[in-house]
């Protein structure tokens, strides 16, 4: 099975790429790993004139330290995620959440910056993105702006990625000390995307109390989401097992839960967010206390 | 424009020049340009492991590869496993505990399996499951596959020497 025929350009700096995307608009698409895109080519669903390969552009790959926040660039695999061990130190839900990812083929070639612009809304990274309160950076003609997590998922397969610029990086800001995190996924049995996903980051202050969290949403609706209610259930308490499971009864609230005949019921994934979410925050708040 | 373009690609160690439209996924070139056809294909779309090779030592699905992009990286297919005429040792694991029906998983397998040995020598079951777990067979129940990765991996100390024990 062929794609329909191409146009194939290998850019050697952002700039070019850019210039690329300019000048060929939407005629064009953008090639990370493929995993999303070359299959939905292979389909016809989307049948570009031109590929603008990022693979050889350099500086948009690797993993490192600024300033004590983590940037990660968009060409980055989710095998290169897993195992980071400077990610396993200082970020470790997103080595939790890569190694979750399909399967070793697929996480060897597919890039984070290809799985957030692509935005899946069962793809496992937006949660965790969302949850840690990232940024993204977009790279244009009129050069390069950070758009937050919580204005970046607009919709199904939407972002805020405009059509004439590259997401460059991604960048993850640091999280107190007492702070524990999990990414809790339930994975369709065929495909291994989520059926819902569960991103909790959470702060525990010297008194046990809950100063800071982060709870991300991904699958059950369309696109991901912060979970607000689960969020302010936990400002301030004490975390015992009552106040978790009653903030994570509100992990569907504001999530735009589908009904699918192939992912399950509105009932169905409404339950399951809030299974996932009570066992992301218990797993979380554990790795706070340690 | 739809011409062909001339690739240089190392397989199995060796040089290939071909010249293909950059379209045909890596998948259709090993087969129909190069005459490799021991890389299967199945679904075609990422999602049954049947067309795995090693780029670089890591198992990578060909049919959602381009050639273009993996001038300079080393391919391996299962056809760069035997050496000398001798079984690889998960080949010859293979082969004596009937780890292939059908066969056609087989080639994908063998190569996740040789990617896990050289990363982990002597892996648990829970690691063989999850380095094949983008491998589906829908013959044997994976059971007998499990074995024979565990078989080859006991008894692979120094590599080499295994298929000479096992004759
Ligand atoms: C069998 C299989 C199972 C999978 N299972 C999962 C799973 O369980 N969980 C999960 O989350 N994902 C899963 N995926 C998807 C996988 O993670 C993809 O790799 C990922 O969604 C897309 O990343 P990519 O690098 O392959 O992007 P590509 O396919 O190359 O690109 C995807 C889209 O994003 C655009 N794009 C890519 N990079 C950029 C950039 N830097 N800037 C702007 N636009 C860009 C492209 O133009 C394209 O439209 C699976 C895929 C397969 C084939
Ligand atoms: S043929 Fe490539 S994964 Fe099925
Ligand atoms: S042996 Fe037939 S598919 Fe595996």
């Amino acid at each position: 099975m062929y794609p329909a025929q191409f146009d194939y350009h290998t850019p050697s700096s952002i700039q070019e790429a850019i210039s690329l995307l300019t000048r060929l608009k939407d005629d064009a698409k953008l090639l990370a790993g493929g995993h999303s895109l070359v299959p939905m080519m292979k389909l016809r669903l989307a049948q570009p004139k031109h590929l603008i390969d990022l693979r050889k552009v350099p500086g948009l790959s690797g993993i490192k330290e600024q300033g004590g926040a983590i940037a990660i660039g968009a060409l980055t695999t989710h095998y290169q995620v897993e195992s980071s061990a400077l990610l396993k130190q200082k970020c470790p839900i997103l080595p939790e959440t890569a190694a979750q990812i399909g399967d070793p083929q697929v996480r060897n070639m597919g890039t984070i910056g290809g799985s957030v612009a692509h935005a899946d809304p069962a793809a496992d990274y937006p949660a965790a993105v969302v949850a840690l309160g990232a940024e993204l950076v977009a790279e244009g003609p009129k050069g390069r702006r950070a758009i937050k997590a919580d204005d970046f998922f607009k919709g199904l397969l939407t972002t805020a990625i405009q059509p004439d610029e590259i997401l460059v990086e991604i960048r993850f800001p640091s999280w107190p000390a007492g702070t524990g995190m999990s990414y809790m996924k339930f994975p369709h049995p065929a495909s291994r995307f989520a059926v819902v996903g569960v991103a909790a980051v959470v702060t525990v202050d010297g008194k046990g109390a809950c100063s800071k969290a982060g709870v991300g949403i991904t699958g059950a609706g369309t696109k991901a989401v912060r979970a607000k209610g689960v969020e302010a259930a936990l400002a301030g308490k004490t975390l015992d097992a009552a106040t978790i499971q009653a903030a994570a009864e509100k992990a569907a609230d504001g999530v735009d839960v589908q009904d699918d005949p192939l992912q399950g019921s509105v009932e169905y994934k409404t339950h399951l967010l809030k299974v996932y979410c009570r066992r992301a925050l218990e797993a979380a708040l554990a790795r706070a206390k340690k | 424009m739809a011409g062909k373009v001339l690739l240089t690609l190392n397989v199995n160690g060796e040089q290939y020049e071909v010249a293909v439209p950059v379209h045909k996924t890596l998948l259709e070139v090993l087969r129909e340009d190069m005459g490799l056809i021991g890389t299967k294909h199945g679904c075609e779309l990422g999602e049954c492991g049947t067309c795995t090779l090693l780029v670089d030592g890591r198992p990578v699905l060909s049919c959602l590869a381009l050639p273009i992009e993996l001038q300079g990286c080393d391919i391996v297919t299962v056809e760069g496993m035997a050496s000398g005429g001798r079984l690889h040792p998960l080949q010859q694991a293979f082969a004596e505990l009937g780890a292939a029906q059908c066969g056609y998983c087989t080639p994908g397998i063998l190569l996740s399996a040789q990617a896990l040995l050289a990363e982990v020598p002597k892996p648990t079951r829970q690691q063989i499951r999850a380095a094949l777990a983008g491998n589906l067979c829908r013959c044997t129940g994976y059971t007998k596959i499990l074995d024979a990765v565990e078989l080859a991996a006991l008894r692979t100390d120094g590599a080499a020497d295994v298929a000479e024990a096992t004759r």
